[in-house]
Order: C-alpha cells, then sequence, then structure tokens
C-alpha cells in the first residue's frame, strides 16, 4: 500500500488533500478540534496565538470570495500572517509557472499554502513539491476534492443531528462537475451514513456514481422521501445552455428545492448549500431563508473547521 | 512518601477561598484537573459561584515542538470576565506555564479586575515568576517525580505519584 501523502508516520495530518482516505477517527478529532474554535469565535477576543509567526499563502488560482475570506479568518484568528494571491491576475498571466510560483512564495518563507486551482490534483503536485516543513491544504482543485467544504457540512450535520449511523441524506444537484459533492460523499460513507442518496438529472451524474456507495435517484420527490439531511449543491451557469440541461426554469421545475417538495424530507429535516447559491434555479427563496435551512451556519462553522484543519497542520 | 487526600484538600482550599470572595467573584478551573477541583470547591461554597473552565491548549507556548493536544475541549466561560475578581483553580502548580497560558486566555475573555491563584498541589519546580495565593499542600519533588490527580468513577479525587 502507498502510504497516504496527507499523513505523517505517525498518522498526524501533514497535508489536507482530500477527505478519501481519512479515517472516521480522524475526521471526529477534526470536528471535536473545530468544536473548540468555535467557542473561540463567540469571544470578546476572537484570537488564540497558536499560528503566531507563521505565514500563510492563500494561493487562488481560480475566483473564490467566501473559501478564501473564511480562510484568511481562520488564518488570522490563529494568528498568522496571510497573503492573498490572486494568482490569475499576476504571475501565471505572465507566463510563470506554478512550481516556480510556489518556489518563490516559499523563498519568502511560507509555512503554508491554501490551494484552489481549476485542474483537479493541483494541491497534490504542490504538496509534493513543497519543503518538508510546509504544509498544503486543498481549498478546491477541479472536479476532484473541496475537503475543507467536506468537513464543514460534517460539522454541520453533527451539530444539528448527533449521530451519523442513523441518518438518511440526499446530495442533490450537479453531481458531476461538483468537487463539493464528492467530498461530502467519502465523508459521509467515513462516518457511517448508512443510507447516502445522490438526486440528479442522468446528464449530471457521473458514470458509475454507485461505485461510491450511494443510492441514485433521478425523481427528486422519491429521493427526498424521509431524508434527515438535503444537501444542495451549485448548479454552475456555464452547465445551463448545451447537453447538460434544456434550462433554468426547467430544472428549477424538476429538480429545485421547494417547500412543497421539502415536505417529502422528514419534518426536521435540515437544508444545507455550500453557496454562492442560485435563487429559484437550485433552490426557492422560501427554502433558503426557511427554518430549516442551516445556510449560514454552515458559513460560520466553516471558519472553526479550517481553524481546525491549520493549527493541526502546523502541528504535524 | 505518604500523599495528603485531595478530597480534605480540596476542602481546605475552599475555605482558604471563602474569605477573600467578593460580589463579582468568579472560578475559573484549569481542564482537566483544575475543572474538577474548581467544581468541588463550587459546591462547596453554596454551589452558587459562577463557574467556568480554560482549557489552554491554545496558547500553550510549546504548540511548536509538540503540535495539537489531540484531545482539546472548548473552554466554557458564560459570565463576563470583564471587572470580574477571578479565582483560578489548578490541580498540580509546578513550572507555571499553564498559568501563564491560562492568564492570557482570560485576558482574551476581557479584562479582569483581578487574578488570584489557587492549586491543590505546589510541587516547586517554576520556571517563571508565579506563585500561588492559596494552597492545599507543598510537597518537595524532583524532576523525575510526577503527581497526577484523577477522579474515580465514584468522582472522589486521587492523587498518585510516579517516577519517570
Amino acid at each position: 500500500m502507498t502510504p497516504n501523502p496527507q499523513l505523517t508516520d505517525t498518522g498526524a495530518l501533514r497535508h489536507l488533500l482530500t477527505i478519501e482516505g481519512l479515517s472516521a477517527k480522524l475526521i471526529h478529532s477534526i470536528l471535536d478540534t473545530a468544536e473548540s474554535f468555535v467557542s473561540v469565535g463567540e469571544r470578546e477576543v476572537k484570537k488564540v496565538p497558536l499560528l503566531r509567526g507563521k505565514s500563510i499563502f492563500n494561493l487562488f488560482f481560480e475566483a473564490s470570495t467566501r473559501t478564501r475570506t473564511t480562510f484568511e479568518i481562520a488564518a488570522k484568528r490563529l494568528s498568522a500572517d496571510v497573503v492573498n494571491l490572486n494568482v490569475s491576475a499576476s504571475s501565471q498571466s505572465k507566463g510563470e509557472t506554478l512550481l516556480d510560483t510556489v518556489d518563490n512564495l516559499s523563498a519568502m518563507g511560507a509555512d503554508m499554502f491554501v490551494v484552489r486551482h481549476a485542474q483537479s490534483g493541483a494541491a497534490h503536485f504542490i504538496a509534493r513539491h513543497v519543503a518538508p516543513h510546509i504544509h498544503v491544504v486543498n481549498a478546491g482543485d477541479g472536479r476532484h476534492a473541496h475537503p475543507t467544504q467536506g468537513l464543514l457540512d460534517m460539522f454541520t450535520i453533527r451539530r444539528f443531528k448527533k449521530d451519523f449511523t442513523q441518518l438518511r441524506v440526499a446530495v442533490v444537484g450537479d453531481v458531476m462537475h461538483s468537487r463539493v459533492a464528492r467530498s461530502e460523499i467519502h465523508a459521509l460513507t467515513t462516518l457511517g451514513v448508512p443510507e447516502v442518496r445522490v438526486i440528479a438529472p442522468r446528464t449530471l451524474l457521473p458514470k458509475g456514481v454507485e461505485s461510491l456507495g450511494v443510492h441514485v435517484f433521478n425523481d427528486m420527490q422519491a429521493g427526498l422521501k424521509d431524508v434527515d439531511v438535503v444537501m444542495m449543491l451549485r448548479l454552475q451557469n456555464e452547465r445551463m445552455s448545451g447537453t447538460f440541461l434544456p434550462s433554468a426554469q426547467e430544472y428549477f421545475k424538476y429538480y429545485g428545492l421547494t417547500a412543497d417538495k421539502l415536505k417529502l424530507a422528514k419534518p426536521d429535516a435540515i437544508v444545507m448549500h455550500p453557496g454562492p447559491m442560485n435563487r429559484g434555479v437550485e433552490i426557492d427563496s422560501s427554502v433558503a431563508d426557511g427554518g430549516q435551512a442551516v445556510i449560514l451556519p454552515q458559513v460560520t462553522f466553516g471558519i472553526a473547521v479550517r481553524m481546525a484543519v491549520m493549527s493541526m497542520l502546523a502541528g504535524a | 512518601m505518604k500523599l495528603p487526600d485531595p478530597e480534605q484538600l480540596t476542602q481546605q482550599l475552599a475555605l482558604a477561598i471563602k474569605p477573600r470572595l467578593r460580589a463579582n467573584t468568579v472560578l475559573v478551573g484549569i481542564h482537566t484537573g483544575g475543572a474538577w477541583i474548581a467544581e468541588k470547591v463550587q459546591q462547596q461554597l453554596g454551589g452558587k459561584l459562577p463557574l467556568g473552565t480554560l482549557d489552554i491548549s491554545f496558547y500553550r507556548d510549546d504548540f511548536s515542538r509538540i503540535g495539537l493536544h489531540p484531545q482539546v475541549t472548548p473552554s466554557a466561560i458564560s459570565f463576563e470576565v470583564e471587572d470580574a475578581h477571578v479565582i483560578l483553580i489548578d490541580d498540580v502548580l509546578h513550572t507555571g506555564r499553564t498559568i501563564r497560558a491560562a492568564m492570557n486566555e482570560l485576558y482574551d475573555y476581557g479584562r479582569p479586575a483581578s487574578i488570584e491563584l489557587a492549586v491543590l498541589i505546589d510541587r516547586g519546580g517554576r520556571e517563571l515568576p508565579i506563585a500561588a495565593d492559596m494552597v492545599g499542600a507543598r510537597l518537595d519533588l524532583t524532576e523525575n517525580q510526577n503527581i497526577q490527580v484523577t477522579l474515580d468513577p465514584n468522582n472522589k479525587l486521587t492523587l498518585s505519584l510516579h517516577e519517570r
């Protein structure tokens, strides 16, 4: 067996690249640590000195506001120095290679890279390249993984539903293009959720999705029946034309989450969304702003989860 | 070495704390041992004093050497620290580094009017200029000895001495 490149010899987390291959125990320990950081976020001074003197580079080759901002806040609450790089707008457009960019930032004393890239595997590539004391967090790579989103979703579910082994969870929408869906599915199955469903039109389901251990539904009504958790995915605008979907209106009609469709789920079901939401496309405003939505708590918990991940990596 | 009875020491500590109580005194126990003792002290003082716990894992000065403690519990301070008279409670006072970390963390909740330190055991060996205001017992231990406070299933404190 090839060793997991994310882990040190002693099993501590060195990089966070994907949820795939992480044990339930390790995931729970990340969530437990995050729980302590939630209380830090509720204090007068929302800062702890753990990463004082460390330099964290947010290396974003792809636009993102929420993820980048929550990583930045998380790093600052750990007292790290944060540098945000919007690389699409700088050296790469001048022709510098990815590894040259990383080498230059390492020469500036980087201790950690938080990487968002349109290419699947970019964070792995950087992790293999950097010096041993440098840590890498994948903040979303292509269609592959978005592990901190998956972890913050698990944190949110644990907060509201406690026991994973009693849950029925539906992941709804563009599973094919979604790195969030992949990370969510790996996390849910690792944590012992007995029934993970994916609900999507055939054109938005990757081939062989069943091999991930999920039940596939093309009909939303059937798929939502008696679920405890509804995890909506964002429908990316660029998918709405052409061969994937006829139109946004038609998508909303069949796969948009409305109050009526939500009634099929358990009465205490929670509704999640990784953001940014397309209101009136994948989710109706009455649901997004309704009592069952936990979409804003997800954002708040995202800070604590990222603090947990960064402090665990830095201490490995 | 004959070890003192920690339950009895806790009672003595409560008696020592009693005359120092003021209108806005709060008790803060340091996780884990100090939190157990603080809870018992609070019970013995009538059960009404505000009681909080601190887990100082995020403030330790050896993070860069040994990393994050694998089991961090949230600190629980549900009252105003600003202008409160804080009695900080820990099980064993040794190097003083835990107390340094605890004071730093307390300040992130607000500016207390005062902080006093109560410990069950002062075992000597300070590495920082920190002293306890109330002490259950003083023990002279060597660097190779380690004293530990545990809570048994019957909610009784026990002391044990280990040689390294």
